[in-house]
């Protein structure tokens, strides 16, 4: 009779994390940072195949890694936010709301299956100044194990993440216009391209969430809208 | 709130068909003997085409027999911002007809990362007209307009439906609802593809004015409490809705035109 193996606890978890963050890292970074006019968010992304969506009115989604993993869950947050939106009303569809139902989501997923899923999403949502209590942006970033944590002014998720924060740190100020926001990214990613000094702009994906637009306030730029601001 | 479903498409309408069933009122359940009058029923709405695109507009009556149950309903809606609907019936579930479209486009374009084509969205609201046919049959029917600006095809389209969800995209005109066979005999007679805008808006106050003076339960501009029809223009740069000052000034010079013609102008 053959006796089962046994590993600890521990081991399985250190083993997951480490599987996950493997994944993640191989991806390519992505970020957001909070501008004059909304907030922006950036990825650098040669396909076709988006990092960055649009879930409601002021609530945006990017994820890095396995992109069937974190495009399933961008689809989930579509369907819980306008579910959410039909059965209730638009203003009570919130960030905070569906980042922590992200963070049970993939904090379930890490601890109940085998395979813990290789992503790291970011949930952003844009202030209205018209209604009382909803006036700040905010911003989610949740990880492989389900971990979620808010942040302020700017976020890197992916590969290098740290490093890139800390490119950041240094250089987001309040109100920074939105031109210098993406000269900014642009340069943060460029930073964690291995050999490759530069990033072209039509590999950039930008999307912005504007405070000021009315209804549905995401807006995705197209390269030749990117240069203009950059080169502004 | 529930996070994770089983359904994996893009339509809004079969997400809360298959995983929020309890927010659907199912008709077919309901046995017959409704009284159809104690609800509120919306009237007149119509649309044409016009050399920018297509018009669409509604008047603001809603009745419940032979009573007034609003007198500033809003019967036409923006679905995304190059289509509208316009909805005439039972108001309860042709208002939530026109919500629902335009969740279930704006849901199918941030599944898919692409809008429906305008003929997919027409197809769309047939499906949804159809599925309100249990309902219809108990006198709660909804008979809606959809026009939009095909931007593919460079060109303002529109369509009819009937009760079982029939689906007609006319070529010129389209009115529906209890004043409606009085619009359209009035656009039968001003109605000019090549108008321009403000000759259409002209044709569109005209038809409204027209099927308020038949039909008692289409309202007309209201000029004492400032209750005007909604008349939106939907072309290649989106939809823009007519100002109530506007509809107002094409509103007193037909009454003028018509008090002349009487030779009755004090």
């Amino acid at each position: 009779m053959s006796m089962p193996f046994y590993v600890s606890p521990e081991q399985v978890m250190t083993d997951k994390a480490e599987f996950a963050r493997k994944g993640v890292a191989r991806g390519k970074p992505s970020l957001v940072i909070e501008c004059d006019v909304g907030i922006m968010m950036m990825a650098e992304n040669p396909s076709t195949l988006s990092k960055i969506g649009e879930i409601y009115d002021r609530v945006a989604f990017a994820g890095v890694g396995k992109f069937s993993e974190f495009d399933q869950l961008r689809k989930i947050g579509v369907r819980y936010a306008d579910i959410k939106g039909y059965a209730y009303s638009r203003d009570d569809v919130r960030g905070r709301a569906l980042a922590n139902a992200y963070s049970q989501a993939v904090g379930d997923a890490f601890t109940q299956q085998l395979k813990p899923l290789e992503v790291e999403v970011v949930v952003v949502e844009v202030g209205d100044s018209t209604l009382a209590g909803h006036e700040n942006n905010a911003i989610y970033r949740i990880q492989y194990d389900g971990s979620i944590s808010d942040h302020h002014g700017y976020c890197v998720i992916g590969g290098a993440a740290e490093e890139l924060s800390d490119f950041l740190s240094s250089r987001v100020r309040d109100g920074i216009p939105l031109g210098e926001a993406i000269g900014l990214g642009k340069s943060a990613l460029e930073r964690a391209a291995e050999g490759e000094p530069s990033v072209d702009v039509k590999n950039l994906e930008v999307c912005v969430l504007e405070r000021e637009r009315q209804g549905r306030k995401f807006v995705r730029l197209n390269s030749d809208r990117v240069g203009e601001l950059l080169s502004a | 709130m529930q996070f994770r479903g089983s359904y994996q498409g893009s339509s809004f309408s079969e997400l809360l068909a298959v995983d929020f069933s309890h927010l659907r009122l199912d008709w077919s359940d309901l046995a017959g003997g409704f009284d159809a009058s104690a609800v509120p029923h919306g009237t007149t709405v119509m649309g044409f085409k016009y050399a920018d695109g297509v018009i669409i507009a509604g008047d603001r009556l809603a009745t419940m027999g032979h009573r007034v149950a609003s007198r500033d309903m809003e019967k036409v809606y923006p679905t995304d911002a190059y289509s509208l609907i316009a909805i005439a019936g039972a108001a309860g579930p042709a208002v939530e007809m026109a919500r629902l479209m335009r969740i279930e486009l704006e849901h199918y374009e941030k599944i898919e990362g692409e809008p429906l084509e305008l003929e997919g969205k027409a197809n769309k609201l047939s499906q949804m007209v159809r599925q309100n046919m249990p309902a219809a049959m108990q006198g709660l029917g909804v008979v809606p307009l959809f026009a939009g600006y095909d931007r593919r095809r460079s060109a303002g389209r529109l369509w009819g439906y009937d009760l079982t969800g029939g689906r007609y995209e006319e070529t010129d005109y389209a009115a529906n609802g209890s004043g409606g066979i009085y619009a359209a005999e009035s656009l039968k007679k001003t109605h000019r593809l090549d108008a321009t805008r403000e000759e259409s808006l002209r044709m569109a106050v005209q038809a409204l004015v027209d099927a308020s003076d038949e039909d008692r339960a289409t309202g007309g501009p209201d000029v004492v409490r400032g209750i005007y029809p909604i008349i939106d223009f939907c072309t290649q740069n989106g939809i823009e809705r007519a100002s109530e000052k506007e509809i107002e000034t094409v509103f007193r010079a037909i009454i003028a035109e018509q008090t002349s013609r009487r030779g009755t102008a004090s």
